[in-house]
């Protein structure tokens, strides 16, 4: 077994064993030990990986294995890493260890909700170690469909309806995506023989410019939804604010950057005429999310939609970072995946943890926390500088090396874009400072002068959460380093 | 004709002999001790199955009136498999309601004469055979429909079933007359390259494929369906929408893709509007159902165009992903309406409301229905993912992306309804909820086979490489 498939392999067996366990304790620490071994594992891949640099490694991905699964179809299952999947597999994997300390106390079904959270975490895994795109894309709907089920049975509110919103959205999505796969996929071989549906292979050719500029739009939008590509990210605030804290975060956390990865690694890879040509209308839908999202949040009551909210603005600046085409603007990009993927867990977590002690999460409803349950409150006004990207933490890092990047274009549209871009870190200090002095400041409310202080897992997942936002923050050039390499092919290539 | 030409119609011969030997133990069976014959009829066609994967020699009957190639025998097996499945389902249907009637025997003989029926029009290199294939496979099957002679919804479904069947016959027969004309001959493979595009063939093609679209309701033929489904027993409408389905998708292929390919042109027009046609028309419908048994009907006919979209591609990919799509659709809808067929004999409840908390009663039948759901819908890990995507693929690689793109947007109206049900059984809390039941063992251990080759069929590529190995039937 290589050091990749294990990934996908430790979940399935953790399933299996949660099967023959008993009792919620047993299911809770059998699901928290398989987490706990993905987690070391992705410790160990990035040393690995590391290592394998260090003596030499210059291939575009390494560990890579390719085994021929549909064999008439030239259908392989094909994985491989580089230092952007690796970093990500980092993160998805922190994020479910902590899901786990956060959803420690689910009553309901426990068993049925961490395996269809480690059913979800299966097909996430598997989407970033594949560089197949038939293995890619089976493992993107593997991660889609056990949303349904984590917001419809354990989720708040309108969970129904956010949950089949989600869906069918998400798997509209897959279904353009699905039309740029084939479309890919019988292009391949413009000299006869076999087509292939692997990403380097058909590097390796370079597509017709009318093929790359007629699929170009339906991989983009594809990815785009599941990253809340304006004007398709609707399902993506009733989705969060619906669903249960655990998978709040991980969807946020970790799904939505599917999106951006596909749209880099498929979308702008494979097609770079296609990305020149697509580039400044997309940047137009996502440069409007930015600023949209952002001015949503300022309106919203309910903590977990301006959060959600939150996540459409930031994953904007993402897909803002990418289409600025330049190296400092791609690692910015990247490195603002993972750090708005640690800062909207732990935002999450922490409105989770608010909410199961008031039990409400509209703003008017609280006020003074800040006096009753004070650790909570603080790691609250920490994820919120974090947020609004203060030096320090990691979403500086990230916001900065975007706009320095989008500000190396001359040309006056791109100046406009990355003002504009900039503006947002305006409003969102405005959301996020008027919820910190609302809940948080103001007068202390009676009712709320007993709640319960920070339990030890509540603890756990929020500190390891914040210790990932802070080394992100203060030891930037070290992830940098890890992306250089990897992001030298895209480069090359566009 | 020696020993080794009888062999190559060995599935017809041994289910001949099955239907005599029911036929004998029933007379000498007494009434009280029916239920055996049940057990008798499941272990011979058990053996009759097995039996069915000894390899067996290529060739042709009757001066090339039955043909048998890897192809046929490979799909007889796939649809020996399925009527085994539908077996097991229906035994304590029949045990538990008929045994009263001393209706036991009867169904078992009806039943296996129409796969009998089946067997002759996959075989069929003959219009003639075909067409007696044909009605041999539906007769019995509007028998069956009434089999409940208790239920006035029965003899309805009946009723409506012989009469789309004689009518759709009848445009057949009429299209086959036709052909006749231009050709001058009946057999497929002389009638090869003589059928050139002219306004009578047309006429022909168009008859020809009407009444075989009865049989797989392509939309605007599909209006029986509904009806029928809803009213015949659960077993019964299980059979018509897989078994009776996949033969008459396997022989609308070999005529299309090798007798009429001179027709290509003209065809693909037909196959890829009614394609089009279907899907939207069943998926919309079965928005609107409550009934379980008439939302898998309308399933049913979206599946049915998806199965057309794959034969816009008249090669060897366009037939491999058909059976192999048939084969893994058989597997879906079985488990879907065993799971029905399960729950109504216990209740009586066949609504989509009534499954409400579902899971919490009965854990096991909720996720072999939700299993079914999702590998009708096509998502991965489960088989019917498999199947769909090799479809597309099919319809891609002739170019047809738009068609494709029709496709994935019915596949996401039609997660919606799959996502109404398991909405009622998984996420729903109910008052009254159906309580827990066992089944009983026939229809465990079907449901266990369906689970089993829901999860394996997909992933296991060797099964699709041996469909696609035994797909190359065209030769030219």
């Amino acid at each position: 077994m290589d050091i990749l498939t294990l990934f996908v392999v430790v979940p399935v067996i953790t399933v299996i064993a949660l099967m023959f366990a008993k009792g919620k304790k047993q299911y809770r620490v059998v699901a928290m030990i398989g987490f706990i071994i993905q987690a070391l594992m992705s410790f160990n891949l990035i040393y690995q990986y590391l290592q394998e640099r260090a003596s030499g490694n210059h291939h575009i991905m390494v560990f890579t294995k390719d085994v021929v699964w549909f064999a008439p179809l030239n259908i392989h299952y094909a994985i491989g890493v580089d230092g952007i999947s690796i970093l990500m597999i980092l993160l998805t994997s922190i994020i479910l260890l902590t899901g786990i300390f956060i959803s420690w106390e689910v009553d309901d079904l426990p068993k049925e909700f961490f395996i269809s959270l480690i059913v979800l975490s299966t097909g996430v895994f598997g989407f970033f170690i594949s560089v197949d795109l038939f293995t890619m894309f089976v493992f993107y709907e593997i991660a889609v469909i056990p949303m349904y089920l984590l917001i419809g049975i354990w989720g708040t509110g309108p969970r129904e309806y956010a949950a089949m919103k989600l869906t069918l959205m998400l798997m509209g999505a897959s279904a353009v995506l699905l039309i740029g796969i084939l479309g890919l996929y019988f292009h391949s071989a413009p000299n006869g023989g076999p087509y292939t549906f692997n990403i380097f292979e058909i590097a390796k050719l370079n597509l017709p410019i009318g093929v790359q500029r007629l699929f170009f739009p339906f991989v983009f939008v594809g990815f785009g939804v599941i990253s809340a590509l304006f004007p398709f990210h609707t399902w993506s605030p009733d989705g969060h604010a619906s669903a249960p804290t655990a998978v709040s975060m991980l969807h946020a956390g970790v799904l939505m950057k599917l999106g951006g990865y596909g749209i880099f690694r498929i979308a702008m890879y494979l097609m770079p005429e296609g990305t020149h040509y697509w580039d400044n209308f997309f940047l137009v839908l996502a440069i409007i999310g930015v600023v949209y999202g952002a001015l949503a949040a300022i309106k919203q009551t309910d903590l977990k939609y301006i959060n959600a909210y939150s996540s459409v603005s930031h994953l904007g600046l993402v897909l803002v970072g990418l289409l600025m085409i330049n190296q400092i603007a791609w690692k910015g990009a990247i490195i603002q995946s993972l750090s708005h993927g640690f800062i909207t867990a732990m935002f999450f977590a922490l409105i989770g943890i608010i909410y199961g002690r008031t039990h409400t999460r509209l703003i008017s409803k609280m006020s003074g926390l800040l006096v009753f349950i004070p650790v909570i409150g603080i790691l609250y006004v920490l994820a919120g500088l974090a947020n609004l990207g203060l030096p320090g933490f990691s979403g500086f890092v990230a916001e900065m090396n975007i706009f320095v990047g989008a500000f190396q274009h001359t040309d006056t549209f791109h100046r406009v874009i990355t003002i504009l871009a900039a503006s947002s870190i305006v409003i969102t200090a405005v959301y996020i400072l008027r919820v910190v002095g609302k809940i948080l400041m103001g007068p202390p409310m009676a009712e709320y002068a007993d709640l319960p202080g920070i339990t030890w897992y509540e603890k756990t997942a929020t500190f390891i959460l914040l210790a990932f936002v802070v080394l992100i923050g203060t030891l930037p050039f070290w992830f940098g380093d890890i992306l250089t390499n990897s992001i030298r092919p895209f480069i090359e290539r566009l | 004709m020696n020993w080794n030409q009888i062999l190559l119609m060995r599935d017809e011969i041994s289910l001949t002999i099955i239907i005599l030997v029911i036929l004998v133990s029933d007379l000498i069976v007494k009434d009280d001790r029916k239920k055996i014959i049940s057990n008798i009829a499941i272990g011979l066609f058990a053996i009759h199955t097995l039996a069915g994967f000894i390899p067996m020699p290529e060739g042709t009957l009757f001066g090339g009136m039955f043909k048998t190639d890897p192809l046929i025998f490979g799909f007889k097996n796939i649809l020996n498999i399925g009527v085994f499945l539908i077996l097991l389902q229906a035994t304590s249907w029949l045990n538990d309601k008929m045994l009263g009637m001393a209706k036991i025997a009867e169904f078992y003989i009806v039943l296996f004469s129409s796969v009998l029926g089946i067997y002759f029009m996959v075989s069929a290199g003959h219009f003639l055979i075909l067409y007696l294939g044909l009605e041999l496979s539906i007769l019995p099957v509007s028998a069956l429909a009434a089999y409940e002679i208790y239920n006035r919804k029965s003899s309805e479904a009946a009723i409506k079933l012989i009469l789309s069947a004689a009518i759709s016959s009848g445009i057949f027969l009429f299209g086959i007359s036709i052909l006749y004309a231009i050709g001058g001959s009946l057999y497929f493979n002389d009638l090869i390259g003589k059928i050139h595009p002219s306004y009578l063939s047309v006429m022909g093609l168009v008859f020809v494929f009407s009444g075989l679209a009865f049989k797989i309701s392509l939309v605007p033929f599909h209006l029986w369906t509904a009806d029928v489904y809803e009213g015949a027993p659960t077993p019964v409408s299980n059979y018509l929408s897989v078994i009776s389905k996949a033969g008459a998708v396997f022989i609308l292929m070999v005529l299309l893709f090798i007798t009429l390919e001179t027709m290509h042109d003209i065809w693909i027009y037909l196959v890829y509007g009614i394609a089009v046609l279907t899907m939207f028309v069943g998926n919309f419908f079965a928005l609107r159902q409550h009934n379980l048994k008439r939302f898998l009907a309308f399933s049913s006919v979206a599946q049915a165009g998806f199965i057309l979209m794959g034969m816009t591609a008249a090669n060897q990919l366009g037939i491999t992903s058909i059976v192999y799509f048939m084969a893994i659709y058989i597997f879906s809808n079985i488990g879907a309406f065993g799971v029905v067929e399960a729950i109504a004999l216990k209740t009586g409840k066949e609504n989509i409301d009534d499954y409400s908390g579902l899971y919490r009663t009965n854990p096991l039948l909720s996720l072999v229905l939700m299993l079914s759901l999702f590998s009708l819908a096509g998502i991965p890990p489960i088989a019917g993912f498999f199947g769909k995507f090799f479809l597309y693929m099919a319809a891609a690689s002739q170019g047809y992306y738009v068609l494709v793109f029709i496709a994935v947007v019915n596949v996401t109206i039609s997660l919606y309804y799959y996502l109404i049900v398991i909405r009622a059984a998984f996420l729903r809390k109910s008052e009254t909820p159906i309580a827990y039941f066992k089944s009983d063992n026939y229809m465990r251990v079907s449901l266990l086979l369906v689970t089993i080759a829901l999860l394996v069929i997909g992933l296991y590529s060797p099964f699709y490489d041996y469909i696609y190995s035994i797909s190359n039937i065209i030769k030219f």
